[in-house]
């Protein structure tokens, strides 16, 4: 049973992600954890958008807090974003991963290492390769891989790569994925 | 969730051993560090040092000791820049600094100093601000490769331009390049900025208060952390500062889940900025 759902999203993760979360439904049964790439000054104004648009609770995810289920955490901008074994967050400030911080392979090969199988991972559009190692890491695991259909992501880019790297992903539209999540987490 | 349902796999018992190696036999103590991080940083280790396994590189630490400098290079990673989280350091000129005007003579700690970013930051802007000559400065880690880093004040060229941007938008009263003198790629900060710090060993997860401070900057080490350890080095901030002394931590850093959070009171909020009142 899938107890966290580790989202990640690059160029064009904004629309894509917001179609997401909007249409999932309040009590939610499952934490969800995402990182989304933005410029480093950019404040997390998107937390502020997706707070007023969701029915779920949305926040800048804290150190050290619990998971709690139907709320979704973000990544703040300038820290990677980490699940431990007992379902708490720890941040980190280490050295960006892929160019990146917050980077998508540490919060998912985090999540693969603390959840093993009970985890779903979303790789969406995105311009670069992050997250590729991190879904391998999960299919490894044995969680559920799941990949935005490059031909209908806005940058195909991520979701190729994240598909060479595991090739047991499974391609979905953003309203397969929606589908899915609700079936998984009722 | 319950500790004992939380399954080990044999990477997680061999990280386990190690890092209680390291304490037995060096005492360094990385036990109660945030385990998810640690964890990258020693398979980071065991691929670039050439090892097989993490149990590999606990038999190797243990008999060679000239090992020991390059793993504590892993296990202690920190990055920084110069001014870093310009707000930061504006809130301390605007709203800390007029308070520390007031004493006759100021002690400074910069608790996990690593390659000397932040007191270099934190030495310019007192210098700015008229205090430098009444203050010293404890600059403290526990890696000394970091420590020696740090009073070298080295930096590469290329990240220059970064802190000089950092130190302006921090409301700097001055050029960052009248502080360091540039050759070979290398920008050498000047000695002078160094000449009330005093560089020193201590860990914040075995040592005790060695001064009584007004300003402690400790910024993105206590969420290497976990809760225990985090509990305990904000004890040992509470009990290094002045009545009405100042904390600084990092921007996602609070003491919102720390036993001795009534010690303190926000004084500058957004900026996790504290200041020691109570007993």
């Amino acid at each position: 049973m899938t107890r966290a759902i580790v989202i990640g999203a690059s160029a064009g993760g904004v629309q894509a992600l917001s179609s997401i979360l909007t249409a999932l439904p309040p009590h939610f049964a499952c934490p969800i954890l995402v990182v989304l790439h933005v410029p480093q000054r950019n404040d997390n104004l998107l937390v502020e958008l997706l707070r007023a648009r969701c029915l779920l609770e949305v926040k800048e995810a804290e150190d050290k807090e619990m998971l709690q289920q139907g709320t979704v955490y973000f990544a703040p901008p300038g820290y990677h974003l980490l699940l431990e074994k007992n379902m708490s967050i720890a941040l980190s400030s280490d050295e960006p991963v892929n160019y990146s911080r917050p980077a998508i392979d540490v919060l998912f090969e985090t999540a693969a290492d603390a959840l093993e199988r009970d985890v779903t991972a979303i790789i969406l559009t995105g311009a670069n390769h992050d997250g590729a190692e991190g879904l391998r890491a999960i299919g490894a695991a044995g969680g559920t891989a799941i990949v935005q259909d490059p031909q209908t992501a806005e940058v195909a880019t991520m979701p190729l790569a994240a598909l060479a790297a595991c090739p047991a992903a499974k391609a979905m539209s953003i309203d397969e994925i929606v589908l899915h999540l609700r079936q998984e987490a009722a | 969730m319950d500790a004992a349902l939380v399954t080990s796999s044999i990477e997680d018992i061999e990280i386990q051993l190690l890092l209680e190696a390291l304490y037995q036999h060096y005492h360094y103590d990385f036990r109660h560090y945030a385990r998810a991080s640690i964890k990258r940083r020693l398979l980071q280790a065991r691929a670039q040092l050439g090892y097989g396994s993490i149990s590999e590189i606990q038999a190797a630490v243990l008999r060679d000791s000239t090992l020991l400098p390059r793993l504590l290079d892993f296990l202690t990673v920190q990055v920084s820049e110069m001014f870093r989280d310009p707000s930061y350091f504006r809130a301390l000129r605007e709203k800390v600094i007029p308070h520390l005007h007031t004493y006759p003579s100021l002690k400074v700690w910069v608790a996990g100093c690593s390659n000397g970013e932040e007191l270099y930051s934190l030495a310019i802007l007192f210098h700015e601000e008229g205090l430098a000559k009444k203050t010293m400065f404890y600059a403290t880690d526990i890696n000394p490769t970091a420590l020696k880093a740090a009073q070298a004040g080295v930096y590469s060229l290329d990240r220059i331009r970064l802190f000089t941007e950092n130190h302006q938008a921090s409301g700097g009263r001055s050029s960052l390049s009248d502080y360091y003198t540039a050759n070979y790629g290398r920008a050498v900060f000047d000695k002078s900025l160094c000449s009330q710090v005093v560089f020193s060993d201590h860990s914040l997860v075995t040592d005790a208060a060695f001064a009584e401070m007004h300003l402690i900057s400790c910024r993105n080490v206590l969420i290497y952390f976990d809760r225990e350890l985090q509990d305990r080095a904000v004890g040992l901030f509470r009990d290094s500062l002045a009545r009405r002394g100042f904390l600084g931590l990092g921007s996602k850093e609070s003491l919102r889940f720390s036993s001795h959070a009534d010690a303190f009171a926000d004084f500058v909020r957004e900026e996790k900025i504290y200041q020691r009142t109570g007993p």
